[in-house]
């Protein structure tokens, strides 16, 4: 565990991932103008394990979005790993997308006509990995989160833990620098949760930079950094789990 | 992701879309069915009236009494009796009609043959040896008339091979002797089918007589004298219209008309009856041709609906693998390969069918259909236009949508 927390000098030597400067995202429904996120300022180191927090609508989703080059902001700068993402093209994305990000959804976003062992090789494909290599990783991948009797079943033969655990699998099969989760245990009971985060907390052990949203408290209490938001806006960010607040 | 991997992937698309996908190549399938069979209906007509009238004779000039352009007291068209035996045996004068090759004057009229107990009712022609060669008619077995039998009356007759089959069934008539209008006639030769299996049925059921026969011996009256019909052929096609003139100049004089308008004949070449049977078809086509392209649009629009449905409905799918890295190009292919493919089976299977069609149709509407290799091309180039049209242009729109918009469309 780092000692000296987010804001303390040994960061000054590991490498930013993550920079946001005055990031805002304002949605516009028709007449109606939400802005989600409100000059946001936030850095996050390699390796690092930061939870995002705050009660619902303050903004941690789109947030995460914009991290995973899945949305771009209204206004502001993101620095992936140093480099401006609103200079990169939309085949940069892609790559970058698929090569230094992986991402882990709520609602498990698996393609339901495929097997888990497709659904996972799904990011290789695009990556131009050859076929042998890509069903090795793959099923690597799936014998990881523990599910290398499920190769062949289909999301809809699997239980909702059973599934997210495959979604994990799908996010760590590129090797990605950054793994980024959407309440990832949002719809599951405790054991799968429990299933979830210790692959999570693996990641992280093994050297990646985790990014999680989370509600709950003993999720976040396994991170070493906690963001809380309100309103679009960063309201805490601290390296103890005592800044929880609901 | 390579070629081989996005087709893979279009194949899997469509087959787990079992129904949406059979629709979609219906539709198509539907569409270039009634493509092919109504462009090859059209064609089909076409090619019949064609083969008819070019089995008619070929350089064929027809000299019918009576004006189209009927005026003052004249009769109609074919109805007047002012073409004779004299006319004909004038415009056979090479002095008079150099570019004339053969004359046939023919007089018509129904009489029934009677052999034994049978008789059949036909069309009996009574004319001269040329007319074989003016109308193109062979002779199947036994012989034509020959000048002896026109000069001498002679009481011979030659059948048609409906009328021979009528009258005689198998067996062969030549030698045989029928009766018409109590006069006995020996059957010396039966003509060949004329050709054309298409309902031609008129020019094979006949008796051919001598001219003189007829007219001194089994009809009475104005068929003494007067023709219905004289049948010319120009020495060539080049000098059909040379022909046409020299008839009409040397008809016009003998008949004392000096301005053509007024003529009491009417000359038909071949052409002018294509000319006219092709304007007949041209409507027949463009309205088939409408109807066909009726067809294929709305088998379009169906695509369309389907591959828009099909695209819309996976936009969510878009989004997710553009979130797992897939770039716009990627999943443009992709479903550039899934159109296609569903076009192209489609187009092929309607090929298939249509062909299937124009072969079994003619059995039932007794109307034959001609495949077009130009309509059938033409309309799967179409439906894989259609659909890809259809299909491409909403999914390299998703493409374009931020990933996350595209995952968020229900
Ligand atoms: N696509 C959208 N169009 C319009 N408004 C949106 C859209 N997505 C989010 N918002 C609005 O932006 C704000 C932040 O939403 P966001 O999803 O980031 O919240 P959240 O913190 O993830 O909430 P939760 O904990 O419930 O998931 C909310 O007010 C929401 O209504
Ligand atoms: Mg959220």
């Amino acid at each position: 565990m780092d000692l000296l927390g987010p804001y303390g000098s040994d960061h000054s030597s590991r490498q930013e991932v993550i920079r946001l400067e005055r990031v805002s995202k304002v949605y516009r429904t028709g007449a109606f103008e939400v802005a989600a996120l409100r000059d946001v300022d936030l850095t996050i180191h390699d390796g690092e394990f930061v939870a995002i927090a705050g009660p619902s609508g303050s903004g941690k989703s789109t947030l995460m979005h914009i991290l995973g080059c899945l949305d771009v902001p209204t206004a502001g700068r993101y620095y992936l790993a140093g480099e401006d993402v609103s200079t990169m093209t939309e085949d940069d994305l892609a790559a970058v997308r698929n090569r230094r990000i992986g991402f882990v959804f709520q609602q498990f976003n698996l393609l339901p006509s495929l097997t888990a062992l497709r659904n996972v090789e799904l990011p290789l494909a695009y990556s131009g990995a050859p076929r042998h290599e890509r069903h090795e990783r793959a099923v690597r991948a799936l014998g990881r989160v523990g599910l290398a009797d499920r190769l062949e079943h289909r999301p809809g033969e699997l239980s909702g833990g059973q599934q997210q655990r495959v979604a994990v699998a799908r996010a760590l099969v590129t090797e990605p620098a950054l793994i980024l989760a959407d309440e990832p245990t949002g719809n599951l009971d405790s054991v799968s949760t429990r299933d979830v985060l210790g692959l999570l907390q693996d990641l992280h052990d093994s050297g990646r930079t985790v990014v999680l949203i989370t509600h709950e408290h003993d999720v976040a209490s396994a991170a070493g950094r906690v963001v809380n938001m309100l309103d679009g806006r960063v309201h805490q960010d601290a390296d103890t789990v005592e800044v929880w607040t609901r | 992701m390579n070629w081989l991997d996005t087709v893979k992937t279009g194949l899997d698309a469509i087959r787990s879309h079992r129904l949406r996908s059979g629709l979609t190549m219906l539709g198509i399938l539907i569409g270039i069915a009634a493509v092919i069979l109504t462009v090859g209906l059209g064609e089909g007509a076409q090619a019949q009236v064609r083969d008819q009238i070019n089995s008619l004779g070929t350089n064929l000039l027809v000299v019918s009494p009576g004006s189209v352009t009927s005026g003052g007291i004249r009769g109609g068209f074919g109805s007047a009796n002012t073409l004779t035996k004299a006319d004909a045996d004038a415009l056979g004068s090479k002095m008079v009609a150099p570019d004339v090759a053969q004359v046939a004057p023919s007089t018509q009229s129904q009489g029934t043959l009677t052999v034994g107990s049978s008789n059949w009712t036909t069309s009996v022609v009574g004319t001269t040896p040329p007319w074989a060669a003016v109308r193109a008619r062979k002779i199947d077995s036994g012989r034509f008339l020959t000048a002896d039998d026109e000069n001498t009356a002679a009481a011979v007759v030659v059948l048609g091979p409906t009328t021979s089959q009528q009258l005689f069934g198998a067996e062969n008539p030549v030698g045989q002797t029928v009766t018409l209008n109590n006069v006995p006639l020996q059957v010396v030769g039966v003509l060949q089918s004329s050709g054309s299996s298409s309902g031609t049925a008129n020019n094979d059921d006949t008796a051919v007589v001598p001219y003189s026969t007829a007219a001194q011996r089994l009809f009475g009256g104005n068929a003494r004298t007067s023709v219905n019909a004289i049948y010319l052929s120009a020495s060539s096609s080049g000098t059909l219209s040379a022909a046409y003139q020299e008839v009409q100049n040397e008809l016009l004089n003998l008949h004392h008309i000096t301005n053509s308008n007024n003529a009491d004949f009417t000359i038909t070449t071949q052409e002018s009856l294509l000319t006219t049977a092709n304007s007949v078809n041209k409507t027949l086509t463009v309205l088939l041709g409408g109807i066909a392209g009726i067809s294929l649009l709305v088998g379009g629009i169906g695509v369309m609906n389907i591959m828009l449905v099909s695209v819309t409905e996976r936009v969510r799918e878009i989004g997710l693998r553009k979130a797992l890295g897939a770039r716009p190009r990627v999943i443009r292919r992709q479903f550039l390969v899934e159109a296609s493919v569903l076009g192209l089976a489609g187009g092929i299977l309607g090929a298939l069918i249509g062909m299937i069609g124009s072969g079994v149709l003619p059995n039932f509407i007794n109307s034959p259909v001609t495949l077009s290799p130009t309509a059938t091309v033409g309309a799967i180039v179409i439906a894989i236009a259609i659909g890809l049209a259809f299909g491409v242009y909403p999914a390299s729109r998703a493409a374009r949508l931020a990933p996350i918009d595209a995952l968020r469309t229900e």
